[in-house]
């Protein structure tokens, strides 16, 4: 393969999708079997340049690859005289390939499994089929954009790339309309979903402008890699604030996380994605969107912690990172032990599991928060699908019986699903387990127990405030470990076990080969995913560099960081939280599953806090009072009616109204003193032309009002004469 | 050829007057003969004008393609035109968009000559302003592209017509007068009207003129320009008069209105306030950038408060066009300073500002036109009685889609190079400001994407029912505009390249 070609590969990675966008929307809109062909066919190729890449980085080593990273840019945008130029290109460093390694075949499953979800030969083929393979190709080249970046501002154009599709997709259902008024549309969550992350973009770009303003540069080597710079900025401070340069920086970057990867408090619009179709929330969810959050702090998180060294004081991005991450995952774990919809539990648990990867980061776990990232990707993907499956199914039940009135999403109508469909049923357990944290087999286990083993550290050996800080991470994180396992318990066991408790979950069928394959393929990585993250020290003993994450990824930053020795306390702690939250939802909804019109056993006995759960701490109801309203208030009375209407036209028409009582005085005068003296004026008026001529300044005067006056004529002239 | 290169800008000047003396000539009711010769007339100074685009040195300083003649010789005031890197972009605007914009009045019945002719006649006035080098013949072609505006909105506007049109000529008119003595004023103290002369010596001059002094009339003439192109921006809270010309105007009317006319008010602070006032400026600049911000914001709250589409897209100009005058302020503040930093800072600013004249006009255009496509069907603008139209017009809804995401500044299209670039280059200056102004791009969003939901989203209004599909001819109006929007987000380098050279010369 020639040097030309590999280092283009990188930047030709969002072209595919890019393509098949374009060819879907202006060609193929019509004919189903080609849009779907183009879409998937362009994910293969993706896959096999995400092969290419990977193959060739592994060869060349992590360290040579974080020193020389495979790619090409070229002059984008002239910045100031002839030789400054922003230069945009894509490039793959060892932190790139840790993203290659599951974007690409996340969004081959997420884009073929949507060709049996959008019921594809079937008599309930979507209206707009076409449309959504555009839209996904579009998402997939947002985040293929993002991942290859070679600078901020083009990471930014993914980015938002993937805010619009996400908007669309969400959106995807425009029409649909629900009995009750108060539960959120799918346009409505479109809207509420782009808004809410667009808080945090407005920031991020105010973030990325400051950074070129003191940096000079975007490009993540130059910065990155370059520890006088870094240095600069650590040492700088903002006037006033008392905080680094690099500090607020990292804050306002951080802010577009905290909406990308609905970090609270903008966490509110994740759930309502559900609202799009179901491979959409797995793209949302696990390959693209929300992985984009954190994938953008973990690549900034040399400036983000700079001044930062191992084990010493946080520094203010890593502090907010920290707090916010750790109640996060606490915050979203207990919402999702209270909801009933099934794509809504994993909603929260999504938005807890980001925040485990924040907090890691926070604690300066950088590794840990990417290995996180990597393992979460699939298998949350596969729970999204299998719970797309399980709707699906129970959809066909519908179907069957007629009853378009029982919600299909809601896990109290299902039950027994387990024997109708086991392929769904055994891949989904795999990808709960792997979200619990089963420890040893899933790859989930060995992700959060990194995370952990880390904080712990940090709260043992930490020093200013990075103590304190590692001990908020380590107990929340344990605490949200163990309702994790308890409600993925729960929801695998309203789902599966026991007996159908509606028509629906009686007459629901496996769903179709297209559907299940993508399942195997996500289950498969689920498990072995974690294998590429076994500490080296696993257990106290020496096995050697087993820990490729580790050796590869941590090639990404200038100082290659030291993994934490094996400590016994994390490890049972975090065997210990798991195995307690599975028990317990064995105990409750594995040995006595609810039976057919019985109420959840979780009501009863959280009481009157589980109301308080179920409305999500009524944020919404918050945001929409204190927020939404308002906005609304002062756009439409005070902005536009009060200040434009009433003060400032009220001001113009008082102007106008006084203008014209002057006038009709003076017309009073002109009809009583001079009546009828016009020719009298026009002889005034040559006269005194002729007197003022020879005054150069009247002539000024003359010119500018005469052409002022022709103009006039001649547009008159053309209305009067020609306007029949 | 030779002809051509050496009399391009009079040719392209002078080419849509001669259309429209054709089109005098022929009789009123062959309205198919007078459309198309319309149009075709409009494609001679496009053709030019993309002549001239290729033709344009970006290596060469100053002016190109000077065309001199005397003409009022005792004034000192000559017909002077010339071309720079920015004037050469806002050319190329105003020619791109008139055949478009003569395209899109296909539809019009009534009068079809007279509106034909007029519409060449504001063609010449704008193209006047942005290639005149002359004080003198600015202000005349300023005066010739009011006018025929002025009886587009009042003979073909919509109901409340005749309000809107006086407000628009009385406002307009009022800046215009401030202008016209302030230009008075200058020529006779300089003894010329010539803007590059006036820019060697006008800023060091230290003779007053009628008992007043120097610094005195120099004041006087800054806030005398600074109102009058505050107003054709506009800049709050001098906009007013821009909702209703909007509202009311023709669909090609609102097109040119907000594409052209508006970037005259920019162009004229860039042209004229910057290198004649440059002490003036300086010192007010924070003035000009507060209220840059209040346009930026209220624009946007404006719009999100509106229930009639137009009116909604035409608040969005003064939100876009506060990016404008923010750059423009950064420039005013720090250009040519000692300090590099701050120097690359005030090209980057005012290179975003030119840029975003350019976008604006592209994607305003294309959304008054979009809210034009629905008018003709329904006859309402009222959002609340759209819904659900994405059902019967797709492909309408994915050119509205793609039109308001270049507005929004969604990044890959057009908008969000030069917002990015007006903010990276204020945040040195205006921090504050600048992140204010993130409150009206956030805005920015919530009101497209509410107009977005408002028309084509939900359940169908049946009474929509029959409403047909963007046309044939509908889509060669939009379809070129979206092609730009896209080049220039991709490659911004093609129109940047030549912005920049100018800019950096002028404030670098």
């Amino acid at each position: 393969m020639s040097h030309e070609f590999l280092n283009l590969l990188p930047v030709l990675m969002p072209v595919p999708p890019l393509i098949a966008f374009f060819l879907i929307v202006l060609f193929t809109n019509r004919v189903r079997w080609l849009s779907h062909t183009i879409a998937v066919l362009a994910t293969v190729i993706c896959v096999v340049f995400g092969v290419i890449l990977l193959t060739e980085g592994w060869h060349m080593g992590s360290h040579d690859l974080a020193h020389h990273p495979v790619g090409e840019s070229t002059l984008w945008l002239p910045i100031d005289g002839v030789s400054h130029w922003f230069k945009m290109g894509g490039m793959m460093d060892p932190l790139t390939m840790g993203m290659l390694f599951f974007v690409p075949i996340a969004i081959f499953c997420i884009v073929f499994y949507s060709i049996g979800y959008m019921g594809y030969g079937t008599s309930h083929v979507d209206k707009y089929y076409s449309r959504f393979f555009a839209f996904l190709s579009l998402f997939a080249a947002g985040m293929f954009t993002l991942v290859v970046a070679d600078n901020l501002l083009l990471l930014f154009v993914g980015w938002e790339v993937m805010g619009l599709c996400s908007y669309l997709l969400i959106g995807f259902w425009y029409d649909k309309n629900y009995k009750d008024p108060n539960q959120i549309t799918p346009r409505q969550a479109a809207v509420k979903a782009f808004i809410t992350t667009r808080i945090g973009d407005v920031l991020m770009l105010l973030g990325i402008a400051y950074l070129y303003t003191q940096a000079g540069t975007l490009s993540f080597s130059e910065i990155l890699r370059n520890e006088e710079m870094l240095h600069q900025l650590a040492a700088a401070t903002v006037p006033g604030l008392g905080i680094s340069v690099a500090g607020l920086i990292g804050l306002l970057l951080f802010a577009g996380t905290v909406g990308k990867s609905a970090q609270f408090p903008l966490h509110v619009w994740l759930p309502d994605a559900m609202e799009g179709p179901t491979p959409v929330s797995a793209m949302i969810h696990s390959a693209a969107m929300v992985s984009a959050g954190v994938y953008m702090v973990v690549r900034m998180f040399p400036l983000l912690s700079a001044g930062w060294h191992h084990n010493g004081p946080p520094t203010a991005p890593m502090v907010a990172m920290g707090l916010i991450g750790a109640f996060t995952a606490l915050f979203a774990s207990t919402i999702a032990v209270a909801q009933n919809d099934i794509k809504r539990v994993l909603a929260y648990s999504t938005i807890a599991q980001l925040g485990y990867m924040i907090a890691a980061l926070g604690v300066g776990a950088f590794i840990a928060a990417a290995f996180h990232l990597v393992t979460h990707a699939f298998f949350k993907a596969l729970l999204f699908l299998g719970s797309g499956s399980v709707i699906h199914g129970m959809e066909h039940g519908a179907h069957h019986t007629h009853d378009h009135d029982t919600d299909a999403q809601d896990m109290m109508n299902m039950g027994g699903l387990k024997s109708k469909m086991p392929w769904t049923f055994w891949t989904f357990l795999i990808g709960g387990m792997a979200l619990s944290g089963l420890p040893l087999i899933t790859a989930g286990f060995w992700s959060k127990d990194e995370i952990l083993a880390e904080s712990f550290t940090a709260m043992i050996h930490g020093e200013g405030g990075m103590g304190v800080l590692g001990a908020w991470v380590f107990i929340l994180l344990a605490v949200s470990a163990a309702l994790t396992a308890f409600y993925t318990m729960r929801q695998i066991g309203l789902t599966f076990i026991g007996k159908p408790r509606t028509k629906l979950a009686e007459h629901a069928h496996e769903s179709t080969w297209t559907m299940i394959l993508p399942l195997v393929i996500l289950a498969i990585f689920a498990v072995a995913a974690g294998w590429l993250g076994i500490p080296d020290d696993f257990l106290g003993i020496e096995w050697g560099e087993i820990n490729t994450f580790h050796h590869f990824v941590g090639a990404a930053l200038i100082e290659h960081p030291a993994g934490v020795l094996f400590n016994w306390i994390p490890l049972l702690t975090s065997i210990l939280v798991v195995g307690l939250g599975l028990y317990g939802g064995y105990l409750v909804y594995w040995q006595r599953p609810v039976e057919e019109g019985a109420p959840d056993p979780i009501v009863e006995r959280l009481g009157p806090t589980h109301e308080v759960l179920k409305n999500k701490y009524y944020f919404d109801e918050f945001y929409d009072k204190y927020f939404i309203e308002p906005t609304k208030y002062v756009a439409a009375k005070i902005v536009y009616e009060w200040m434009d209407r009433k003060i400032i036209d009220g001001f113009l028409h008082a102007v106008g109204k006084g203008t014209e009582a002057v006038a009709h005085r003076f017309r009073q005068f002109d009809t009583i003193v001079i009546n009828g003296g016009v020719d009298w004026l026009k002889d005034r008026f040559l006269d005194f032309a002729q007197a003022i001529r020879s005054f150069q300044t009247g002539k000024v005067q003359e010119y500018l009002w005469h052409s002022l006056i022709m103009a006039w004529a001649f547009a008159v002239l053309l209305v009067l004469v020609l306007s029949r | 050829m030779d002809f051509i290169l050496d009399n391009l800008l009079l040719l392209i000047l002078l080419s849509p007057l001669f259309g429209m003396v054709v089109i005098l000539l022929i009789p009123g009711d062959e309205k198919k003969l007078i459309r198309w010769t319309a149009f075709l007339f409009s494609l001679v100074p496009l053709a030019l004008s993309l002549v001239l685009w290729i033709n344009y040195d970006i290596g060469v300083p100053g002016f190109q393609f000077e065309h001199k003649a005397t003409w009022y010789a005792p004034l000192n005031a000559s017909f002077h035109l010339g071309v720079d890197g920015i004037s050469v972009s806002m050319v190329l605007l105003t020619t791109i968009l008139a055949p478009l914009a003569i395209l899109a009045s296909f539809n019009i019945k009534e009068r079809v000559r007279m509106y034909m002719a007029l519409f060449l006649l504001l063609e010449v006035g704008m193209l006047g302003v942005f290639m005149s080098l002359d004080l003198i013949v600015f202000f005349l072609f300023w005066e010739v592209g009011l006018v025929p505006m002025y009886f587009l909105i009042n003979q073909w506007g919509s109901d409340n017509r005749r309000y809107a049109s006086i407000k628009f000529i009385l406002y307009t008119m009022a800046g215009s007068l401030g202008l016209l003595l302030a230009i008075q004023v200058m020529g006779l103290s300089a003894g010329t009207f010539s803007i590059p002369v006036l820019g060697e010596i006008w800023p060091a001059m230290e003779k007053g003129i009628l008992g007043m002094s120097a610094s005195t009339v120099k004041a006087v003439g800054f806030w005398a320009f600074t109102v009058a192109f505050a107003i054709k921006v506009p800049i709050w809270p001098f906009h007013t008069w821009l909702p209703d010309a909007h509202t009311e105007a023709p669909t090609a009317g609102s097109m040119i209105l907000a594409g052209v006319l508006l970037k005259l008010g920019a162009y004229g602070f860039i042209r004229l306030v910057l290198p004649l006032f440059p002490e003036q400026a300086y010192q007010a600049a924070w003035i000009i950038g507060l209220f840059g911000m209040f346009s930026v914001i209220f624009g946007a709250y404006a719009s999100y408060g509106q229930t009639d589409f137009k009116r909604l897209i035409a608040y969005s100009s003064v939100n876009h066009m506060g990016f404008v005058v923010l750059g423009i302020a950064v420039a005013a503040r720090v250009g040519g300073s000692i300090d590099a930093g701050l120097a690359e800072s005030s090209v980057i600013a005012l290179n975003g500002a030119v840029l975003q004249m350019f976008n604006h006009g592209l994607s305003a255009a294309a959304l008054f036109f979009l809210v034009g496509v629905i008018y003709e069907r329904t006859h309402t603008r009222d959002l609340n009685k759209y819904g659900g139209l994405w059902t019967v017009m797709p492909a309408y809804g994915g050119i509205l889609i793609f039109c308001a995401m270049a507005s929004v500044g969604l990044p890959g299209l057009n908008g969000f190079v030069s917002e990015f670039m007006v903010v990276r280059g204020a945040w040195s200056v205006y921090a504050i400001y600048t992140a204010l102004a993130m409150i009206g791009l956030l805005l920015t969003g919530a009101y497209l994407l509410k107009a977005l939901r408002l028309v084509l989203h939900g359940s169908l209004n049946q009474e929509w029912k029959q409403v047909t599909e963007i046309s044939v001819r509908e889509r060669l109006v939009v379809y070129p505009l979206m092609a730009l929007m896209l080049s220039i987000g991709l490659w911004p380098r093609w129109v940047l390249e030549v912005i920049n050279a100018t800019v950096t010369r002028l404030v670098g």
